[in-house]
């Protein structure tokens, strides 16, 4: 395996000029970003608080935003919903009375990247009437406000969790690969067993070990750490494959030479050149990691009510006949989906940019 | 022999382990077999011989970046076989190795500041502006502008990276260096440049250089004796002189022989082997050199010969001589 020898410019660059030419890559670049930034500012750009109840809006379907009203072209506004049927949850709107979108309305307070109280949101209406873009779910819940928060969770869940698998599989195989022998076999060995368990009974196994009641910060760092746990072994395998070539380099013997020791050798000599790689692997096993924080959410075993994450927003979809009566409530899978593809062409666009194996 | 000795070599061997099949026995690769071999103060010992007779494996081993079977190197009064890791890593500041390949010898991702400055960071000698100024020193003595700090090995030619490489070996200003066909990789032209390059810095730092290489006239250009090698032992030994002029083992002859002469007229019996060197898992019995030998006698094939000492440093493993 030859790792590229003529780098004519930076990693960053060499990557950000060849995603260019990858026209999917560079749109799903820019998406993926948009959703980290609206995740990011969740608080302003969600219109209500996501744990915010609302008894008599239950199941509510997303609002029509009106334009134009008898009068012509108007201000956007809404109406405000009433239940008629309590059963089938059918919805009506009362005409008699506009209510205007408001820009940077006062409503709940939250904390702008968790440190500045704010109560500033982008877009509001009135009360009573609620200005359910995609929905409510059984509780009443802005399904859009949820959505946000529930992105915040996941996407962080998923990039800390790729961050440390990253961390440890580079150690890992960088170790194994280095030092060769009973330490290699020990380590990739030990990998495969992780890798031979179904990831699904590995993570109900781990999860299982733990106590159910835990806080919620608790169930966040357990998820990130059995999510990391199981994802290393993959890369640490390949890392390892790529540094038993780097290793008999001729500049690693030079590092040995000028008195370098074995582990400034494997951080400094040998891993930044397993680096293009990485990357691509990287973003590559993101997706891994939005499916398996969603599966243990789903199964009520990740993120628990009421805080939002993408998959467990999903758990209310278990019923058909919520989904027939309230299909919006899949609109989270929809963003799992959109979320997944769009690492994927991010990661086969970096793959184009970096690996050189893929050059013309 | 010159002055004392900084480095001796003593019955080295280096086997390395295969595997021909899953229940075949391991046959151990021979690559150096026992090999003896002396560098004093200021001196440039050449190591000439053909691919994979284990002249690059000898040149590692002496460093123990390979790690040899068994043998001593006595390195300035200490045996490197012996020490620790903490007194290797202490004796290796003092011998430094130049390799082949200008590209797969420097660290891609390095720019050249940090390669040549690394030992100055490993060492804490020097830090910040004084590292900066001992790299720029260092850069100037192999012929490098200062402008070249900041770049990384990929914008340098062939030659350029050689003196980087030099560079970095200079920088714990060793007593002795292993280069290890340091110009088979260059052009003809900068193979010049770098030769008179490390001819100037061996009489001005006095260095001590083992200079392994297949390029007899550039041997004989830079050594001041040379070892000849075959299939993982020394076969003759001797000043540059005798040995160009008046070789004595059968495979030595064969080897001046192929020198290319620049006067094409010039017309001379060229000696030329038979067959390839020999497996270096199935050694051949009694004299190595046998099989291809053209002046081979009686005992060749039963017998290994002796080593014989000719007088003033000229030393042959030969029948004919011994």
């Amino acid at each position: 395996m030859r790792i590229e020898l003529n780098r004519k410019e930076s990693l960053l660059r060499q990557a950000i000029s060849g995603l260019r030419h990858h026209r999917w890559g560079w749109i799903a670049l820019w998406f993926i970003l948009f959703l980290l930034l609206a995740t990011i500012f969740a608080g302003f750009l969600s219109p209500y608080d996501p744990y915010e109840q609302n008894r008599t809006k239950s199941y509510h379907p997303p609002v029509r935003i009106h334009l134009i009203d008898e009068d012509g072209l108007h201000w956007p506004f809404i109406y405000n919903y009433y239940l008629v049927d309590p059963i089938f949850k059918r919805y009506e709107p009362d005409r008699t009375k506009k209510y205007n979108i408001g820009l940077f309305v006062k409503d709940s307070t939250y904390h702008l990247f968790g440190l500045i109280p704010c109560n500033i949101h982008l877009f509001g209406v009135d009360s009573p009437a609620r200005v359910f873009l995609l929905g409510s779910d059984l509780h009443g819940r802005d399904i859009l406000s949820r959505l946000l928060y529930g992105g915040r969770v996941s996407l962080s869940i998923s990039l800390v969790g790729v961050f440390l698998s990253f961390i440890l599989g580079l150690i890992m195989g960088g170790i194994a690969g280095y030092f060769g022998g009973w330490v290699d076999n020990f380590l990739m060995r030990f990998g495969e067993i992780i890798m031979s368990i179904p990831g699904i009974y590995l993570l109900l196994g781990l999860r299982a070990i733990f106590p159910t009641s835990l806080s919620s910060v608790e169930i966040y760092l357990l998820i990130v750490v059995v999510l990391s746990f199981i994802g290393w072994a993959g890369l640490a395998r390949v890392i390892r494959g790529m540094v038993l070539s780097i290793k008999e380099r001729e500049f690693v013997q030079a590092a040995r030479a000028i008195g370098s020791g074995h582990m400034r050798i494997i951080i400094r000599h040998v891993l930044p050149n397993t680096l293009s790689y990485t990357i691509i692997a990287l973003t590559l096993s993101v997706p891994g990691f939005i499916i398996s924080e969603s599966a243990l959410s789903f199964l009520s075993l990740g993120i628990q009510e009421p805080y939002p994450s993408w998959g467990n927003m999903l758990t209310a979809a278990q019923s058909v006949r919520v989904l027939t009566t309230a299909p919006w409530i899949l609109i989270p899978g929809l963003f799992i989906s959109i979320t997944i593809i769009c690492f994927n062409f991010l990661g086969d666009g970096l793959r184009d940019a970096l690996d050189p194996r893929f050059k013309e | 022999m010159i002055n004392s000795n900084l480095l001796t070599v003593r019955d080295l061997k280096k086997y390395f382990d295969t595997r021909a099949g899953f229940l075949k026995k391991p046959a151990p690769v021979h690559a150096v077999d026992g090999v003896n071999l002396n560098v004093g103060q200021k001196d440039v010992l050449g190591l000439v011989g053909e691919s994979g007779c284990g002249k690059s494996t000898l040149g590692r081993s002496i460093l123990r970046l390979i790690e040899p079977t068994s043998g001593e190197i006595i390195f300035d009064g200490e045996d490197m076989m012996k020490v620790d890791n903490r007194r290797l890593r202490a004796l290796r500041r003092k011998m430094q190795i130049i390799f082949q390949d200008p590209f797969s010898s420097l660290n891609p991702r390095k720019r050249v500041i940090d390669t040549v400055g690394e030992p100055f960071i490993i060492y804490g000698m020097a830090k910040g502006k004084a590292l900066k100024e001992r790299v720029v020193s260092i850069l100037e003595k192999v012929g490098l502008s200062s402008d070249s700090l900041y770049r990384y090995p990929h914008e340098f030619s062939g030659g350029q990276r050689q003196r980087i490489g030099i560079a970095r070996a200079l920088a714990v200003e060793p007593v002795f260096i292993v280069a290890d066909e340091p110009l088979s990789a260059l052009d003809v032209s900068i193979q010049a440049q770098i030769i008179n390059l490390l001819q100037e810095l061996q009489t001005s730092l006095g260095i001590s250089f083992l200079f392994i290489s297949h390029d007899l006239k550039v041997v004989r250009h830079f050594s001041e004796r040379v070892t000849v090698m075959y299939l993982g032992i020394i076969v003759e030994t001797g000043k540059t002189e005798d040995i160009f002029t008046n070789p004595q083992h059968p495979y030595t002859e064969a080897l001046l022989t192929a020198i290319p002469m620049p006067d094409p007229s010039t017309k001379r019996k060229k000696i030329i082997l038979a067959g390839d060197v020999p497996n270096p898992a199935q050694i051949p019995p009694g004299c190595r050199f046998h099989p291809r030998c053209p002046k081979r006698i009686e005992p060749c094939d039963k017998i290994r010969p002796k080593t014989t000492d000719l007088g003033g440093g000229h030393s042959v493993e030969c029948h004919l001589r011994g």
